[in-house]
C-alpha cells in the first residue's frame, strides 16, 4: 500500500515539474534561425574547433551571418560543404578540397647539421636557436611538431626525419602549416598531382652546398615545362607552380637535375 | 649583509682573476658588424675598397638608438655584406670587413679634450653635462655587459625623471668570466673617472659601485681611487648569482624596488658597467672610440686561460689561438658566461662590444640530460630572483597553453637560468619560457598592427 502512496506523490510532483519545464522552454528558448540550425545540423557536430570558431553552433552562425568561406569543417569534409552550399545557395561546381603537403626533401640524409642540438625536441624553439640546427635555413628541422599538433594523426615523420601526411586523415585544417616555424607545409588542391618541393630561396651555389635535393634556381623547370611560363614562373630564386594552370606533369624530375619535385601517389579527393 | 630573495650559488670558477690584461695580437682580418648594440643598425660610411685608420668613424648611428661603429684598426675595407655575429638567434648582421695593414695608424681627427685640461681631475667641474654626452654619442659608447644599450641615450634623461643616484655594476656574478674584475684591479682610476663624468652629465651628486666580495683586490683597489671622492661608496656585495642584475642591484644598495615593465630610471637610478665607464673615461678625455675592450679567454677547453684587450671585430679564434688554442675535446664554445652567455656553432664570428668572456668547454663538463617529469619540489620557484613560478610556464608553454602561461607573467622573465640550473629534474626550463615569451610578444605585435 505504502509503495503505492510513494508513486503517486512522485507522480503528482514530477508532473508539476513537467509543466513548470514545459513552460519554462517555451517561456526561455533561445531563438534560432532555422537556417543556422539547419547549417549547423549539416557540419560534423564535433565542437573541435578547426574551423576557428569556439564551436558548431558559431560557425553555422558565421556563414549565415559573415558570409565567411564554408569549407572550415575539416572532419565534415566534401559531404559537408555540398550541403551547405545547398543551404545557402552557393554554387561550388569548382569547390576542390584540400590536402597538406611537405614542401622539402632535405632529410637528415640529403642535409647536414651545423651544430649539435640539445634543446627542448620541438622545431618551434630549435628554430629559435641560433636559426635551426640544419644546414638549410630553410629545410625541415624534422623534429616532429607537425605531427604532434596534428589532430587527426595524419602526419607521421619517417625514418629519416621528414614528415609524412597520410592523404586518407588529412582534412587540410592548417594546423599543420600554423604549427611549422619555417612554412614547410602547404595547403595544395587534392586535383593537384606535383607540386615544387623546396623552398629554399638562397642562390643555386650556396643550395647545392647545403642540400642534395634543394632547388638551385636553374629554370629547366620554367623553360621545359608544357605550359611554359604560364605554368611555372620564377619568384625570385624559386620558381612558382600555377596550380590554376598546370596540373599534372609526370616527367618534371626528368627535368629538374635535382629531382625537387614531388608526385602525390593518391588521388583521394 | 643586505641581499636579495632567490638566486643561487655556481661555483664561481674564475680561474682568470689573477692574470692580468695583455694586448692582443692584430689579426689579419677583422670583422666588424654594423649592428653591435641594441636598436637601429648603423649605416656605412665607407664602401669597398677605401683605405681607413685606427678609429675612423665607419658607420653612422643609424637613429636615436643606435651608435657609431669605428674601424678597429687601420687597414683596407674588403667587403661590406652579411656575416654571422654573436646573437642566440643565428642571425646575420652587416659587416665591413677590414684587412689589417699591420701599421695600426691613429686616425688624426682624434684629439683630446683641450691640451691643457685632458688629464687633470678637475676636467670634470669645467666640462659641461651636454658636451660629455655628445662625446660619449661620438666614441660609440655602449653597455659593455653584455647588453649593448647605446650609453648616451640611456644617459638622456627624458623629461619629468628625478634621477639621484648612479649604481656602477662591478659585480660581475657569472662563473668564469673576470673582464671587468681585472679592468677594476688594473685601471681602477679610470673606472671612477668614467663614473665621474657620468654623474656630471645627468647632474647627479651619488655614485655607488657595486662588486661582490669574492673580488677583494678590486674592491681594495676602487675603495683606494675613490678615497678622494665623498660622494661615491664602494658597495661589497654578498656573492651570488644573479647580484649583477640591475634590478637587483638596486633594490640591495638602495632598496628600491623595480616595478615590472618599468626601467631603473623610473625609480630615479641609472645602473652602468664597469668597462662603460672605463671607456667613457676614455672618450670625454681623449676622444678614444670604443674600438676595444677586455675579453676573458676561459674554460677547462682553453690551454691558457687569460685576458686580453682585443679590437672589436677580432675572430674569436685567432683570440683562441693566442690562448694557446683548444685543449683537450671541447664540445662548446659560449660568447659570455655559461648562464646566459650564448653557445656559438662558428668560432669565426667577431668579438663585438658586448662580449665579456670567450668560454670553451670539454666533454667532460658539456653533458647531455634527458629532462625527467617535473616532482613539484618547487625549487625554481625558490631560486627565481622576480618571483616567479617557472615550472607552470614551461609546463604550459610545453603544452602550447600560451594563454594560460600568461597569467604567469612570463614577460617579467629576465631569463637568468637560476631554474634550469636547479632543476633536479633537468626540464630546460629557461628555453620553454623562451618559447613562452616569443609567443605572446608575437601576438602583442599583431594585436597593436592591428
Amino acid at each position: 500500500m505504502s509503495v503505492l502512496i510513494a508513486v503517486g506523490i512522485i507522480g503528482i510532483v514530477s508532473f508539476i515539474l513537467a509543466i513548470g519545464l514545459g513552460y519554462a522552454s517555451n517561456r526561455f528558448a533561445v531563438k534560432v534561425e532555422p537556417k543556422v540550425k539547419e547549417v549547423e545540423e549539416s557540419l560534423a557536430g564535433l565542437n573541435c574547433g578547426v574551423c576557428g570558431y569556439p564551436g558548431c553552433r558559431n560557425y553555422a552562425e558565421a556563414i549565415v551571418h559573415k558570409n565567411v568561406d564554408i569549407d572550415k569543417c575539416a572532419p565534415g569534409e566534401r559531404e559537408t560543404v555540398l550541403k551547405i552550399a545547398r543551404i545557402m545557395d552557393i554554387n561550388v561546381e569548382n569547390f576542390v578540397p584540400k590536402v597538406a603537403v611537405v614542401r622539402c626533401q632535405g632529410s637528415n640524409k640529403e642535409t647536414t647539421s651545423r651544430f649539435e642540438y640539445r634543446g627542448v625536441k620541438d622545431c618551434r624553439m630549435a628554430n629559435s636557436l641560433g636559426a635551426g640546427f640544419k644546414s638549410c635555413s630553410y629545410g625541415c628541422l624534422g623534429l616532429g611538431s607537425c605531427a604532434r599538433a596534428c589532430p587527426f594523426d595524419a602526419i607521421t615523420m619517417n625514418d629519416d626525419g621528414l614528415p609524412v601526411v597520410d592523404e586518407e586523415k588529412c582534412t587540410a585544417c592548417g594546423v599543420c602549416v600554423e604549427t611549422c616555424p619555417r612554412n614547410i607545409m602547404e595547403l595544395i588542391p587534392r586535383n593537384q598531382k606535383f607540386y615544387l618541393a623546396c623552398i629554399n630561396k638562397e642562390s643555386g651555389k650556396n643550395v647545392s652546398n647545403i642540400c642534395q635535393v634543394g632547388c638551385i634556381a636553374c629554370k629547366q623547370c620554367v623553360k621545359n615545362n608544357p605550359e611554359d611560363e604560364a605554368g611555372i614562373s620564377m619568384d625570385g630564386k624559386l620558381p612558382v607552380v600555377d596550380y590554376d594552370v598546370i596540373k599534372q606533369w609526370d616527367k618534371a624530375n626528368e627535368v629538374c637535375p635535382k629531382s625537387c619535385f614531388a608526385f602525390r601517389k593518391d588521388n583521394i579527393i | 649583509m643586505k641581499t636579495f630573495r632567490g638566486g643561487v650559488h655556481p661555483d664561481c670558477k674564475k680561474e682568470s682573476a689573477d692574470i692580468k690584461i695583455e694586448k692582443a695580437d692584430l689579426p689579419p682580418k677583422l670583422i666588424i658588424p654594423l649592428q653591435q648594440h641594441i636598436g637601429a643598425p648603423a649605416q656605412p660610411l665607407v664602401e669597398v675598397g677605401d683605405e681607413v685608420k685606427k678609429g675612423q668613424k665607419i658607420a653612422e648611428a643609424g637613429g636615436f638608438v643606435s651608435a657609431n661603429i669605428h674601424a678597429s684598426t687601420s687597414g683596407k675595407v674588403i667587403d661590406i655584406s652579411e656575416y654571422l655575429y654573436p646573437n642566440t638567434m643565428g642571425r646575420k648582421a652587416l659587416s665591413a670587413i677590414i684587412e689589417s695593414d699591420g701599421k695600426d695608424e691613429q686616425d688624426e681627427q682624434i684629439k683630446p679634450y683641450e691640451a691643457k685640461l685632458f688629464d687633470s681631475d678637475d676636467l670634470v667641474d669645467h666640462i659641461e653635462g651636454q658636451e660629455i654626452l655628445d662625446l660619449i654619442r661620438e666614441a660609440g659608447v655602449v653597455g659593455m655587459g653584455g647588453a649593448t644599450f647605446p650609453t648616451d641615450v640611456k644617459l638622456n634623461i627624458p623629461p619629468g625623471k628625478e634621477i639621484d643616484s648612479i649604481i656602477l655594476n662591478g659585480v660581475e656574478c657569472e662563473p668564469y668570466v673576470t673582464p671587468d674584475h681585472r679592468l677594476m684591479v688594473e685601471k681602477p682610476e679610470k673606472v671612477v673617472d668614467g663614473l665621474r663624468f657620468m654623474m656630471k652629465a645627468i647632474n647627479v651628486n651619488r655614485g655607488f659601485i657595486g662588486i661582490e666580495m669574492n673580488k677583494p683586490d678590486a674592491i681594495e683597489s676602487i675603495r683606494k681611487a675613490t678615497g678622494k671622492y665623498s660622494n661615491i661608496k664602494v658597495f661589497p656585495l654578498k656573492v651570488k648569482y644573479p647580484q649583477g642584475w640591475e634590478n637587483i642591484l638596486i633594490k640591495v644598495i638602495l632598496d628600491r624596488e623595480v616595478p615590472p615593465g618599468s626601467l631603473p630610471l623610473d625609480v630615479g637610478v641609472v645602473v652602468a658597467n664597469v668597462g662603460t665607464s672605463a671607456a667613457v673615461s676614455d672618450a670625454v678625455r681623449h676622444g678614444y672610440p670604443l674600438i676595444e675592450r677586455v675579453v676573458s679567454v676561459t674554460g677547462s677547453g682553453i690551454a691558457e686561460p687569460r685576458n686580453l684587450l682585443v679590437k672589436i671585430g677580432t675572430p674569436f679564434l685567432h683570440i683562441i689561438e693566442q690562448c694557446g688554442g683548444f685543449k683537450g675535446t671541447v664540445k662548446k664554445v659560449i660568447a659570455g658566461g655559461p648562464m646566459m652567455g650564448f653557445t656559438m656553432f662558428d668560432v669565426n664570428i667577431p668579438v663585438i662590444k658586448g662580449t665579456t668572456n670567450i668560454l670553451a668547454l670539454t666533454d667532460q663538463e658539456v653533458k647531455e640530460h634527458e629532462p625527467k617529469p617535473c616532482i613539484r619540489c618547487g625549487r625554481c620557484v625558490n631560486v627565481c630572483p622576480v618571483r616567479l613560478v617557472p615550472r607552470m610556464i614551461a609546463l604550459l608553454a610545453k603544452q602550447d597553453e600560451f594563454e594560460k602561461a600568461e597569467e604567469y607573467n612570463p614577460l617579467d622573465c629576465k631569463e637568468c637560468g637560476c631554474c634550469a640550473y636547479i632543476c633536479p629534474a633537468k626540464i630546460p626550463l629557461v628555453q620553454l619560457i623562451q618559447h613562452a615569451k616569443a609567443d605572446i610578444m608575437a601576438r602583442q605585435r599583431a594585436a597593436k598592427a592591428k
